[in-house]
This record gives C-alpha cells, sequence and structure tokens, in this order.
C-alpha cells in the first residue's frame, strides 16, 4: 500500500491531462498544476476555486466522472479520473442531487 | 429495511479530540463506532500526506508524537474489532432519543462519490462529539477572487499534499495560527511577504498568568519568532488587508495599519503584489451537531457559539459528551486531554470501572491549558471596527453572492435587526456551506454596533437540521423512517 502512495497518475480536466500522484486531492491536483479556478458562480459569474480547502465553503465544486457538485477538496485523485469544469446552472440543474430542494428544507 | 450498527457509543471525529475519545472508551472496554469525514485520521491539526506515517517529516509538528501512538492504537483496537472505524463518512442526521433508553441514531452518507451507496445508520447508546472547526472568516473587498484562502485551506494543502497554492503570498488576520501557516509557506519555497496581524502579540505579555500556566507554548512563540528571522518574513502588528485586487484571481493587496478597534489609520496604506493571501480570524467550532443533540450552548471570549460542559465534558443532555474546539477554542493538545476524559467520563456513566486518579490529574491539566486559551483569545479579538473595511459591494455570503449593501438595506430599509430575519429577506448563508462561512460576519453586520453578540443571534445560524448537503433520496428515507 506505501508503495502505492505517491505513484504518478493522470487525470483529464476539460479534456486536458493534469499530472497527479496517487493520495492527492482532485483540489491539490489541480492546485499543483496552477489551475486556480474551476466554475463560475450563478448571479455574477464569478471564478471559483478552493477556499477552505476542508470541504466546508462549497466553492470547488466540479464534476468528477459525470458526477456533478463534487468537492474537489474532498475527492481522492484516481489514475484516468475525468474532471469538468462548469457553472452553477450546470452544476445545480443538470441530474443528480438537486441543492436549491435540499437548502429549503434546511432552512424551514 | 435499513441495517443499523449498533454500539455502546459513537465518535463524531477522528481529530485530535475524537482519537484520544475512542481510543480511551475502547480500551475501557466501551463497543465504539468512529466516524470521520477525513481520508485518513488526524483530522485538520494532524492532516499527513497518506505515505507519510512512518517518517520523520513531520516531526516538526507538535503532538507529532501523540497522533503516531494514538493512530497505532486505534489500528489495533480497529484490528481486534473494539473500534469500528468509518473513514470519508460524513453525519448528515442526528436524531437524538425520543425518549429515555432509546438510543441515539446517526444517518450517515459518503464524503465524495456516489451518494447512492449510503453507510447504515449508528445507534448509539451514548455520544462523543469532537468536529472539530474551521477558519473564522470576515470578508474584505476581493476576498472572492481565486487565490484568496482560509488559512487552514492553504495549511491543509501543504500538509495533506506537499502543495503551495502560491508562489508570492500574505497571511492575515489574528491569533497564533497565523505563525504555522506562514512558516510553512516559506518552508515549502514560498515568498511571503507579511503577516498582517490586527492584534498586538505584545498583548501576550500583559497576562502572563495564562503563560506560565503552559509554558511550552511560550518556547512555541519563541521558536517562530526565530523562523520568521531567518526566513524573512515581515510580522506586522495592528495591521489588515483593506482590499484585495485582480481580476480573475488575486494580484495584490492594499494593507494597512488599524487602530486598536480595528479602525484604519488614514495614510499607513501600502499596496503589495501577490498571488496567495490566507485568511483566518481565529476559529469557529462545528457546532450543528451538538444543537442537534439538544444540548446547551453558550458564547465563548473568542466570541464563538460553543457546547456548554461541565467539568466531565458532559453536555447538557444525557449520554451526549462534546471534546475539542466544540467546548471552546483551545487547540490539539487540550482536545486530546477532552477526548480521553469524555471516554472516561462516558465509561464511568456507562458503569464500567473509573479511574479517578486519572481523571483528576486530565482535570487539573485541562484547567491550565484553558486558562492559557483564555490569554489567547483576549490577545487576539475579532476588531470591533472590522467592517469598516468594507464597501456596499463587498461579498458577505459567497454562495449566494449576497453583498454588505443588501444585508444593510435588509437591516436599515427593511428593518431586520437579527441574523434571522437578515437570512430571510437577503438570503445569506442560504447557499451550499449553509452559512458556515459568512454566519458570524453576517449576525456582526446584522446586530450593527447596537449591541454584542449573544447566543441568541450565533445560535440560529449554526443550527443546520441537515449536517451535510444530501440527496432527495436520502431524506425520502428519512420521511419514511425505518420502516
Amino acid at each position: 500500500m506505501a508503495d502505492e502512495l505517491e505513484r504518478p497518475i493522470t487525470l483529464s480536466f476539460d479534456g486536458g491531462p493534469i499530472p497527479a500522484f496517487v493520495g492527492d486531492s482532485v483540489g491539490a491536483a489541480l492546485a499543483r498544476a496552477g489551475v486556480r479556478s474551476w466554475r463560475t458562480t450563478r448571479r455574477t459569474g464569478r471564478p471559483r476555486g478552493l477556499f477552505c480547502g476542508i470541504g466546508i465553503c462549497h466553492d470547488c465544486l466540479l464534476t468528477v466522472d459525470g458526477s456533478p457538485n463534487q468537492r474537489a477538496c474532498l475527492v481522492p485523485a484516481v489514475d484516468g479520473m475525468e474532471l469538468r469544469s462548469g457553472t452553477w446552472a450546470e452544476h445545480g440543474g443538470s441530474g443528480g442531487s438537486p441543492p436549491g430542494l435540499t437548502q429549503r428544507v434546511a432552512d424551514d | 429495511m435499513t441495517e443499523t450498527l449498533r454500539t455502546r457509543l459513537a465518535v463524531v471525529g477522528a481529530g485530535p479530540a475524537g482519537l484520544a475519545a475512542a481510543t480511551t472508551a475502547a480500551r475501557a472496554g466501551l463497543s465504539v463506532v468512529l466516524v470521520d469525514a477525513g481520508e485518513q485520521p488526524g483530522g485538520q491539526y494532524w492532516r499527513h500526506r497518506p505515505s507519510s506515517t512512518g517518517r520523520n517529516e513531520h516531526r516538526a509538528y507538535h503532538d507529532w508524537r501523540t497522533f503516531l501512538r494514538l493512530a497505532s492504537e486505534l489500528d489495533g483496537l480497529r484490528d481486534g474489532g473494539r473500534v469500528h472505524y468509518l473513514p470519508a463518512t460524513q453525519v448528515w442526521f442526528l436524531d437524538p432519543p425520543s425518549r429515555p433508553g432509546q438510543p441515539h441514531v446517526l444517518r450517515l452518507s459518503p464524503v465524495h462519490g456516489d451518494a447512492a451507496t449510503r453507510p447504515n445508520p449508528v445507534e448509539a447508546d451514548a455520544l462523543v462529539l469532537c468536529p472539530g472547526g474551521y477558519d473564522r472568516q470576515l470578508p474584505v473587498p476581493g476576498w472572492d477572487l481565486p487565490g484568496v484562502m482560509a488559512a487552514g485551506g492553504v495549511q491543509a494543502l501543504l500538509k495533506g499534499h506537499g502543495v503551495a497554492a502560491g508562489r508570492r503570498a500574505i497571511v492575515a488576520g489574528t491569533g497564533p495560527f497565523l505563525l504555522p501557516v506562514a512558516t510553512g509557506l516559506a518552508a515549502a519555497g514560498v515568498e511571503v511577504v507579511s503577516i498582517c496581524e490586527a492584534g498586538a502579540p505584545s498583548a501576550w505579555l500583559r497576562r502572563p498568568a495564562g503563560l506560565v500556566a503552559a509554558p511550552s507554548k511560550l518556547v512555541e512563540g519563541a521558536g517562530y519568532a526565530a523562523v520568521l528571522l531567518r526566513r524573512r518574513i515581515r510580522y506586522r502588528p495592528r495591521t489588515a488587508i483593506l482590499r484585495i485586487h485582480g481580476r480573475d484571481a488575486v494580484e495584490a493587496v492594499t494593507i494597512t495599519r488599524v487602530d486598536r478597534q480595528g479602525r484604519p489609520v488614514a495614510g499607513t496604506e501600502r499596496r503589495l503584489t501577490v498571488d496567495l493571501v490566507a485568511l483566518g480570524w481565529g476559529f469557529t467550532p462545528s457546532l450543528e451537531l451538538i444543537i442537534a443533540a439538544g444540548a446547551e450552548t453558550r458564547v465563548d471570549l473568542d466570541g464563538s457559539l460553543v457546547a456548554t460542559v461541565d467539568d466531565w465534558q458532559r453536555s447538557s443532555r444525557p449520554g451526549v459528551y462534546v471534546a475539542g474546539e466544540a467546548t471552546g477554542v483551545g487547540g490539539a493538545r487540550l482536545a486530546v486531554l477532552e477526548g480521553e476524559l469524555a471516554a472516561l467520563t462516558a465509561a464511568d456513566d456507562a458503569g464500567l470501572p473509573s479511574m479517578p486518579g486519572r481523571t483528576k490529574r486530565l482535570r487539573r491539566t485541562i484547567r491550565r491549558a484553558r486558562a492559557f486559551a483564555r490569554a489567547m483569545h483576549l490577545a487576539h479579538p475579532v476588531p470591533p471596527a472590522w467592517s469598516a473595511w468594507l464597501d456596499d459591494e463587498t461579498t458577505v455570503c459567497r454562495c449566494e453572492e449576497v453583498t454588505v449593501g443588501d444585508i444593510r438595506q435588509a437591516r436599515d430599509e427593511l428593518g431586520a435587526d437579527d441574523q434571522r430575519t437578515v437570512k430571510l429577506l437577503a438570503r445569506p448563508g442560504m447557499g451550499w456551506c449553509q452559512g458556515r462561512v459568512c454566519g458570524y460576519a453576517t449576525a456582526c453586520l446584522a446586530a450593527a454596533s447596537r449591541r454584542v453578540l449573544d447566543a441568541a443571534d450565533l445560535r440560529p445560524l449554526a443550527a443546520r437540521p441537515l449536517a451535510a448537503p444530501v440527496s432527495l433520496g436520502d431524506l425520502a428515507d428519512l420521511a419514511g423512517g425505518s420502516a
């Protein structure tokens, strides 16, 4: 297992290769590659990437192997993983969990 | 029907407090389920590269040997079937017992990946909650630009992955945590142009009682001073970031001297080119599970909402114990002691043999460490006039993109003077993070300068019936009960 850790792997980000290591989070791999943002906000279209880095803020959401709204700071990098950046509309509106609805339940 | 995992004790969190609690409780004879959001034990404080557990590269981290001891104990207890450890798992709902004798139910979901593969719920006679905390944030113009990060996030990338998030950094806010972040960056080859500390470190010296109580901490402080000098990191007390500049990412910051209240001192502005800004204003403990358990809370010296516990780590709810930052921010060493004490109390309350000698020693050490934490909180307050840095366009709620102007309008024109009403009118804290990042700032802005924040201001924004975002399927299951 220890040999396996930190073995070089490659992720795909919007079609381009991102070098990474086993043991990286997706966010760490993107940051090491110099990628600073991977989605835009819903209202003002502002770029966002890592902020809290520990799963609290949800700024770093992206699509991982077709699964939307994944926190880049928490998802472990896996060789061949396909990462996709996007806008809020794509992330919130296409399949997967419906953020608006669950949040409204949470607020009530 | 969903299967459940039945246990005498569930420990939530595998940071310093949770690791100590889980291992102590299991050794005392309780069956233990340990639930943790992390991929590996250690929490935020002992975050490390997965391959480095057996190496020496973390020797510089304080209490690393304590971590190695607890992690190896956990391994042994897992192998012996005495601790059921669930990493990368979050509690999204806590069902308190409906009547005495009933178990607490923890509903779980995976931290990442397919939400459909849900771990079984845990039913526990007792809970030790060790949720830890995260950096407290104050908004500043431009803080939503990529390249601006929570100080803890910068540290997490460094400790967990060996990644420096920029090349030229500034570290700003208040509190002793800014020091390891700055020196960690410098050690990784990042040029750290300044540490901006809004407080004055000399304030430590005015409260010697707390320092004398924890002499090793003083040595730690002196150690940082030497590193700052060697790394040529400029430490600027009574200084804050006034604005962060950039188009699509951080390009520069404007810093300013501030007075004791945090008001900018005219004519002291200075612009520095950076590509990384690390911000931290102390810590916010995670209180949602404590509130969901129905336990009482109070406002601590640092302005954070924390769990009320007795001298044995019991919360106000029978069978619910709390340890670590959630009882008051005090650092890893204190958290380990509290975790151990909470577990011994839980074992004692469950009728297992008590350890009065050990308990007494723990309580004495905890009292000393608390005195030190109090001195730190008094030396590093959130400056009362911090909102003087804001303009109406400054984003407060990053998720819903609510600005200072939106909040001021709700407050001044629509008459909302508490956080809850402001939230309903202007929507801060209603996005993905549920107010974890902007909650403190929103409460301050809602209350304006009219009064000091109390628990009634803070509790509504720490209460999150759903402790993590979940799918409709999870909610449907909840609505259907265990039928």
